[in-house]
């Protein structure tokens, strides 16, 4: 098990490298141009100077390896250095990823941004994944009953209707017509006190239900599918025959083995976490990664885009090793050598 | 306490009563939201015209434009003029005074000095900065004194109000920004995104793309503004859940630039919570009219260019005739709403310079369009095409790829076979069109059409270099790579010879009579159909009060002024 770890540690290096090349290059080769929100009368030498002074004069290459130097070598020194209050070389001097944007260090902004999103997106899994389960479990128990029939119902809707549209229905019932929760989530707010939290909750409540309605239409689908299969095993009947109780058999021995691939499913989700709801976030101005995103691309910022969507693509490939770390741990069928 | 201090106390309150509805920081927060995100608030190295905006709020120069383009002193005395002595009789130079006893927010003095470093932080050749167009022709700035600046020109300048004037100019601070010149620009964090000002509010928290929160500035110049004692400038989202925070859900209280249909717009603002906003600076949405022919048969080269006028599209009563076939009010209805309004000039604002002469166009008169087709011998032909000589009015209608270019294309198509003129349309992608590459036949300077619809501006309120582009030589053709203002390829000696005169001409009266009069031989031309002159919209919540929308600087110009209405 550990050399087989080992062994796909070593793989994603070379896979990460290829992975970090492409996105460079893809963003390279699209149409955006960094000075292309200036106001039309600031005339082209202008432009052409603001693009030099943000390093778009250098060749391809030269700025790719600039790139992998300041996002491997010069940012985790940066970060050492913080935890450990070290001075390593010359640290004033150290080029970071700076966004052109906002022409500060994109690490930062990723560090400012990354509880937001963890709390609202992370928390939206949490709750979807708490009401799939057992959805997914009883609708597989009564196959076909009217329960499964209006659950089936529900997450097909709630995997085929846009999060754009579910968050902008809910912000038109519940922010316009009822007046009671607000449609734009205020990042200031610090909780403090009961009156804080509620608030708080009362901020979350609608960016958290549109998202856990979509993901758990998902799981609970997994859910469902997986349970059936179980149900008909030749051990469920056994459990059944030895004479135990009908609670044991469903819920220690069939949902204990119907997990197992839907626990694939959720660990190969939660990278979506850290990606963000990119819509959600923008409708209800939620300042996470996804709208961090968002506003680095409608700005062509691509040291912020190119940082981030590498982010991203590490955190892919990380929880893909670890879904089939897991794999291996829940099925003792399943060994790596 | 005697009764002579009361007294007095109260005479000082009667005297300064328009001033005293509120003391500094009694109204408690404003929230202010901008679609766009607001990413670094200094301007000189923004991204866009939300960040110059929030800048704003805390960086102000020596002179803002007012709601009706009129320039008011903000951190200098007055206004320089040829009277006052402010400018020199040469017109190579501009002074400057600064008010006395100006405090930056940490107390520190604001000295000429700060102007200087201004103007050598934005023309640092290594800096990138994007208000560096201000600067153009400036050969020297000097602190002829602790309050003096003095602007020195490479030439004589007629209108010498860019550098340090107008939102997109403020004053730095010397002392914060020292480290900053030069390439060194974006790595000053700090100071990019807190500087220290002289405007009514100082930055206490910035969050890049999300929200700014400032406060009242405690060294603002006067001493009972302003009346809120917090800022928070949210951004992001769209332009209709923006103006929905305001009009509907009341969360927020002022939306900048609601670029909303104007339907969902009235509809929102039915719900009596706020009000719509707007605000015209200089954008008109025209059609140019081709004064050389773009028949292909020409061949490349020789199309569109002066050697062929065009047949017919330079006999003054076809084009006149085109201009009164068209509805504009129906098109501002069914494009603009409260975003734009009927126009006849090509220089459409500031009231100082926009043309009395020119109300013909504003109503359509289809009637007297057809009368003059007849009496100049454009007869309609056997399918209702008008023709003469046997050449038929048809015409190639071209613009942009934009949903609202194409509702007016299709309307002013249906107008114009009305009157007898075949209509063929064409749009073409934004990026193509506006893109101005020579070796693409489909740029708005290439011109290989009959007419061709767009919108342009200038910055400011002075028309003399947009004025500029209508000159002969402006015309693209192929010995300029295609490139040129003059996209109707109007020439005429007489306009020539004016604008070389409003380059000499100082002081605003007699350039605002020059301007007007260029403008008439260009509206009254065969070159140039004007439709709608487009502003800014806005909403602010009911509660909000001292807004003034203003298209001549930041929309924040003036946030001292801003209280709460009870």
């Amino acid at each position: 098990m550990f050399a087989y770890t080992l062994r796909r540690l070593l793989f994603a290096i070379p896979t990460l490298l290829v992975i970090s090349f492409i996105i460079f290059a893809l963003l390279d080769l699209s149409p955006g141009d960094p000075t292309a929100n200036l106001p039309l009368t600031i005339p082209a030498e202008v432009r052409e100077q603001i693009r030099i002074s943000l390093g778009l004069g250098e060749p391809f290459h030269i700025r790719y390896l600039l790139w992998l130097q300041q996002f491997f070598v010069n940012e985790p020194l940066n970060i050492l250095e913080r935890m450990t209050g070290w001075t390593i070389g010359d640290s004033a001097n150290r080029m970071r990823v700076i966004s052109w944007q906002t022409r500060s260090p994109v690490v930062d902004i990723i560090a400012e941004r990354m509880p937001q999103t963890l709390w609202v997106v992370g928390m939206s899994y949490v709750v979807g994944i708490l009401i799939a389960v057992p959805i997914g479990v009883l609708q597989a128990y009564k196959q076909y009953s009217i329960f499964d029939q209006v659950g089936t119902f529900v997450s097909m809707i709630g995997y085929s209707v846009p999060t754009f549209f579910t968050g902008l229905v809910l912000i038109v019932i519940f922010s316009v017509q009822l007046g009671w929760l607000p449609s734009i989530y205020d990042t200031n707010l610090e909780v403090n006190s009961l009156d804080t939290f509620w608030l708080q909750v009362k901020q979350m409540i609608m960016p958290v239900m549109v998202l856990a309605l979509a993901n758990a239409s998902q799981i609970a689908s997994y859910m469902r599918a997986s349970m059936l299969d179980n149900l008909n095993q030749d051990y469920v009947r056994t459990a059944r025959a030895k004479g135990m109780k009908e609670q044991t058999v469903v819920l220690v021995h069939v949902l204990r083995n119907s997990l197992i691939p839907v626990v694939t499913v959720i660990a190969l989700g939660i990278p979506a976490i850290f990606s963000g709801a990119i819509i959600t976030e923008q409708i209800f101005r939620v300042n996470g990664l996804g709208q961090l995103l968002i506003t680095g691309i409608q700005g062509a910022d691509l040291p912020l885009v190119q940082t981030l969507t590498f982010i991203f693509a590490f955190l892919i490939v990380a929880f893909n090793l670890i879904a089939d770390l897991l794999y291996g741990m829940l099925d003792p069928r399943i060994r790596y050598e | 306490m005697n009764y002579r201090h009361m007294l007095a106390g109260a005479a000082i309150a009667g005297l300064m009563a328009p001033a005293a509805w509120a003391e500094r920081g009694s109204d408690g927060q404003v929230n202010i939201l901008y679609w766009q995100a607001i990413s670094i608030m200094n301007p000189f190295l923004s991204n866009g015209t939300k960040d110059i905006e929030a800048g704003s709020l805390v960086l102000e120069p020596l002179a803002r434009f007012n709601e009706t383009g009129v320039l008011v002193p903000y951190l200098a005395e007055d206004i320089p003029t040829l009277e006052n002595g402010g400018i020199s009789e040469d017109l190579t130079s501009i002074t400057w005074t600064l008010k006395e006893g100006l405090l930056w927010s940490d107390g520190t003095p604001v000295t000429a000095a700060d102007a200087v470093f201004t103007w050598q932080y934005c023309t640092h050749p290594e800096g990138g900065c994007a208000q560096a167009p201000n600067f153009g022709g400036v050969s020297n700035v000097e602190a002829v004194d602790e309050r003096t600046i003095r602007i020195t020109f490479d030439g004589p300048k007629p209108y010498p109000y860019g550098p340090l004037v107008g939102g997109q100019s403020p004053v730095l601070q010397a002392a914060q920004f020292e480290g900053c010149l030069g390439a060194n620009a974006p790595t000053c964090t700090e100071a990019n995104t807190m500087p220290i000002g002289t405007g009514p509010f100082v930055v206490t928290d910035f969050r890049a793309n999300d929200v700014v929160l400032l406060e009242a500035n405690p060294n603002f110049r006067d001493p009972d503004k302003p009346a809120f004692q917090t800022v928070v400038l949210k951004g992001g989202g769209d332009p209709a859940s923006a103006a929905r925070s305001v009009l509907e859900t009341g969360e927020f209280d002022y939306a900048w630039n609601a670029q909303v249909e104007p339907e969902i717009l009235t509809q929102m603002a039915a719900a009596g919570r706020g009000e719509v906003l707007s605000s015209f600076g200089t954008l008109v949405e025209r059609i140019h009219v081709n004064q050389t022919d773009p028949d292909p048969s020409l061949g490349e080269g020789m199309r569109s260019t002066a050697a062929h006028p065009h047949p017919f599209l330079t006999d003054p009563d076809v084009v006149k005739a085109l201009s009164l076939a068209i509805d504009r009010e129906i098109l501002v209805e069914t494009g603009y709403g409260a975003a734009g309004q009927v126009t006849c000039n090509l220089v459409p604002a500031p009231d100082f310079n926009a043309s009395p002469n020119n109300d013909w166009c504003k109503t359509q008169d289809m009637e007297e369009a057809k009368r003059l087709l007849d009496e100049a011998g454009w007869v309609p032909g056997s399918d209702g095409i008008r023709e003469k000589d046997g050449r038929r009015l048809s015409i190639l209608y071209q613009t942009s790829t934009n949903s609202v270019r194409q509702g007016a294309q299709a309307l002013i198509k249906q107008w114009w076979e009305e009157l007898g003129v075949e209509t063929e349309l064409r749009n073409i992608d934004a990026a193509v069109f506006f893109g101005a590459d020579p070796g693409s036949p489909d740029t708005l300077q290439k011109f290989y059409a009959d007419v061709e619809m767009y919108a342009n501006n200038f910055d400011g309120t002075d028309p003399e270099k947009y004025l500029g582009d209508w000159i002969c030589d402006q015309a693209p053709r192929p010995e300029t790579q295609w490139q040129g203002g003059n996209t109707s390829r109007f020439c005429s000696e007489e306009f020539d010879a004016l604008l070389a005169k409003l380059g000499s001409t100082a002081g605003q009266e007699a350039r605002s009579a020059i301007a007007i009069e260029l403008n008439d031989m260009i509206v009254n031309s065969t070159s140039f159909i004007p439709l709608i002159h487009r502003g800014r919209v806005s909403v602010k919540s009911n509660s909000l009060g001292g807004v003034l929308l203003n298209s001549w600087d930041s929309e924040l110009w003036n946030a001292a002024d801003w209280y709460r209405m009870q």
